[in-house]
């Protein structure tokens, strides 16, 4: 934290937050939207199923489409990827993705525009997901400010650890998003307890020590894991990595309360590189598979 | 005298205890690897304290690496250098050819003491690779090297070497297939591996602690210029030379000179065809601050964030980043940064082999090229030491072609992809 202050010569967070002038209702973020997406679910007796997809992906309306059909077909809240030169928690199927949205020129604007359409054809909460750099070279406040302008819920950023997120999370709250953190099965219990202190929204936690991408199976380690972070917050706890059917959605919906899907989604779009509706037909008949599969009756 | 071969910087100098130089460093990793960097901090502040780490490590220096490396006078060369003095910091002459072992060593040994068994470790070209699988065979570690692609495919027989030393060579075929990707690939495979495996950095960028760590590993190099050069020309340099690419071995360099307020510190920084042009990797003359594998330091990069494609004629110095720490002797002004060709630096490696009898690394070509400068604005009364960070074997086949000596068309025999740039065939990254 303190190495927070030097980069960014600010004040401590409160003071600093009094000086930021006030937001007006229209422009704030959507955070109260998602906790209450994710209270429903809980209300429901079923984790939430939450999936993400990159901006620009296969093309920025392309991937405004897809978005949309998340929303249509089953997902509670989505995840809107901003496209990365160096993504280096992704596997190969997910770098594919951005690679394509990179070299079809995605911009921030691009993806703000992504986040805000999607949320106005659903009325469903969006969260974007992508790394430190970008918003630290837009501006952590501009882009919060940005982001929340757009209707957007909240942010993950997954190489941003705790310890470097407080002029983030003062323009986050202040723009009334979320801040998402992952935590790993390697994290100690005692971080744990700084990192969901510091998280608003839901914990993201990784169901292995892995980059993203589909595998056969869910870990027990991922049961644990949601167990000593939930010890630590009334947050939900939500569990992704690896998750890309729904037999693994029940797995995961038995102990947490969401489930994140990402790698399987971008697949059904990659699998029709030039037949836009038949992938979105796929993303929807998965995305509906996946619902059925968190409900826990 | 073996114990002033390992020398780790004297507490209460940069960092600050969160990994900052100033305003550079810190640690921006995903949360599945802090506890294995933390281990890593925690492992190397033990071993700092430790006599055991020391002598063990200092003995490998001496009799494996075959420090203190020689300190050269290059009157022939320094004749193009407006007739200043001109040394060179003989670390091309270590065991595998550059400065990377110094770093190599003290991580197999921190690695051994951690308890784990396999290491891997990223290579541009093959340099650190190499050092690397050295390192690992003389340790009896599994080890596993992410290349770009596009160089393995054109350093064969850096891939042969690393090979032929026990090691795995992985072609790396995401986003450009360089250097930049093989870094990418190895922090993926150290998320999924971590408690097994160690994750041999091999420059002074990337999450804290390795920048200080690696740092204190090759300040050696400094420590033992400093000594030979006083001995030698009865006076501090005016000024010490090194390339950078990551700045691993400029730092080495460096830090011995830092309190020497007389003595300026310059790097050198590959321009390829030109700040202007483009294609370079200026990253501390065109660059931006930013986040890269771990650190905010300066970074070449677009409007967005998005990380831009470096190029220099040096795999070494093709690195769209730069170690933290140098980001901070920059903007305070203990250090400058200048920009050189690949056409300054070729023709420099040139001169030194044909004034000397000595064939430097492109990389360090760089450095030298920046001496004759260097030189020429000192005049005859200035010394300039140069770090010769590497020894231009690898790089004899770039070389023949840019300077056209192959009798026949050697470009017939080789992978003939269409390529926007003349990368060489054989590089080292010694810088």
């Amino acid at each position: 934290m303190a190495g927070t202050t030097h980069i960014h010569g600010t004040p401590a967070p409160a003071a600093h937050h009094d000086t930021l002038p006030e937001v007006p209702a229209g422009a704030r973020g959507n955070l109260e939207l998602l906790e209450a997406a994710l209270a429903a679910a809980r209300a429901e007796n079923r984790a939430a199923l939450v999936g993400y997809l990159p901006a620009g992906f296969p093309t920025v309306d392309g991937g405004i489409a897809a978005c949309t059909a998340l929303l249509e077909s089953g997902c509670d809240v989505v995840e809107v990827g901003l496209p990365h030169s160096d993504p280096v928690l992704d596997g190969p199927v997910i770098q594919t993705a951005d690679d394509i949205a990179l070299r079809g020129g995605v911009r921030i604007a691009d993806v703000l525009r992504t986040v805000r359409e999607t949320h106005a054809a659903t009325g469903k909460p969006v969260l974007c997901m992508t790394y430190w750099n970008p918003v630290d070279r837009y501006g952590p406040e501009r882009f919060a400010a940005e982001l929340a302008a757009a209707g957007g819920a909240g942010c993950i950023l997954p190489d941003l650890p705790v310890e470097e997120s407080d002029a983030w999370r003062r323009s986050a709250a202040h723009h009334g998003l979320a801040t998402v953190f992952v935590v790993a099965p390697s994290s100690q219990d005692a971080r744990l307890a700084t990192i969901t202190a510091a998280g608003s929204g839901f914990v993201y936690a990784a169901s292995l020590m892995g980059v993203t991408g589909t595998r056969d199976s869910v870990g027990r380690e991922a049961a644990d894991l949601v167990a000593r972070t939930r010890a630590t917050t009334d947050l939900p706890v939500c569990v992704g990595l690896g998750v890309s059917n729904a037999r693994q959605a029940t797995e995961v919906a038995d102990f947490a309360d969401g489930v994140i899907v990402g790698s399987a989604f971008v697949k059904e779009l990659l699998a029709h590189p030039d037949d836009l509706d038949a992938g979105l037909a796929g993303v929807r008949r998965l995305a509906g598979e996946l619902a059925a599969g968190v409900r826990r009756d | 005298m073996s114990e002033d071969f390992f020398l780790p910087d004297p507490e209460g100098r940069v960092p600050s205890t969160a990994g900052y130089f100033g305003a550079f460093g810190g640690k921006f990793i995903p949360e599945a690897l802090v506890a294995a960097v933390d281990e890593v901090a925690a492992e190397y502040a033990k071993a700092k304290d430790d006599p055991g780490f020391a002598a063990e490590l200092n003995d490998l220096l001496v009799n494996y690496t075959g420090r203190p490396s020689a300190l050269t006078e290059v009157p022939r060369f320094a004749e193009h250098a407006g007739g200043a003095r001109v040394f060179l910091k003989r670390e091309d002459l270590n065991h595998t050819g550059s400065h990377k072992i110094n770093n190599v060593l003290g991580q197999a040994l921190l690695t051994r003491r951690m308890g784990k068994t396999r290491v891997i470790a990223e290579t541009g070209a093959g340099q650190h690779g190499v050092a690397t699988a050295t390192a690992c065979a003389l340790f009896g570690l599994d080890c596993t090297i992410y290349m770009g692609e596009i160089d393995t495919r054109r350093q064969a027989l850096n891939v042969a070497r690393m090979r032929m030393l026990g090691a795995e060579v992985v072609p790396v075929t995401s986003g450009s297939r360089t250097l930049k990707d093989a870094i990418n690939e190895a922090f993926r495979d150290w998320v999924a591996n971590v408690d097994s495996t160690h994750y041999l950095f091999g420059t002074v960028a990337g999450p804290h602690p390795f920048p200080a760590l690696v740092r204190d590993f090759h300040r050696v190099i400094g420590v033992e210029a400093r000594r030979q050069i006083l001995q030698r020309a009865g006076r501090l340099p005016d000024a010490v030379a090194a390339c950078v690419g990551g700045g691993s071995n400029a730092i080495g360099l460096f830090h011995a000179f830092i309190g020497d307020a007389d003595v300026r510190l310059v790097g050198l920084e590959a321009a390829g065809h030109g700040v202007d042009s483009g294609e370079h990797a200026a990253t501390l003359t065109a660059g931006e601050p930013g986040i890269l594998h771990g650190s905010r330091s300066y970074v070449l990069q677009d409007d967005e964030g998005q990380i831009t494609e470096p190029y220099s004629i040096s795999a070494g110095l093709d690195y769209p980043g730069i170690g933290p720490e140098h980001s901070y002797l920059k903007d305070t002004g203990r250090a400058e940064y200048r920009p050189v060709t690949d056409d300054q630096a070729m023709r420099a490696l040139r001169l030194l082999s044909q004034t000397e009898g000595i064939i430097p690394a492109i990389e360090s070509a760089h450095a030298l090229a920046g001496a004759l400068d260097l030189g020429r604005e000192l005049g005859p009364d200035g010394v300039v030491l140069v770090n010769l960070s590497g020894r231009g074997d690898k790089d004899m086949d770039t070389a023949a072609r840019y300077f056209g000596y192959y009798d026949t068309d050697a470009d017939t025999d080789t992978d003939a992809a269409p390529d926007q740039h003349p990368r060489p065939q054989q590089k080292t990254e010694a810088e």
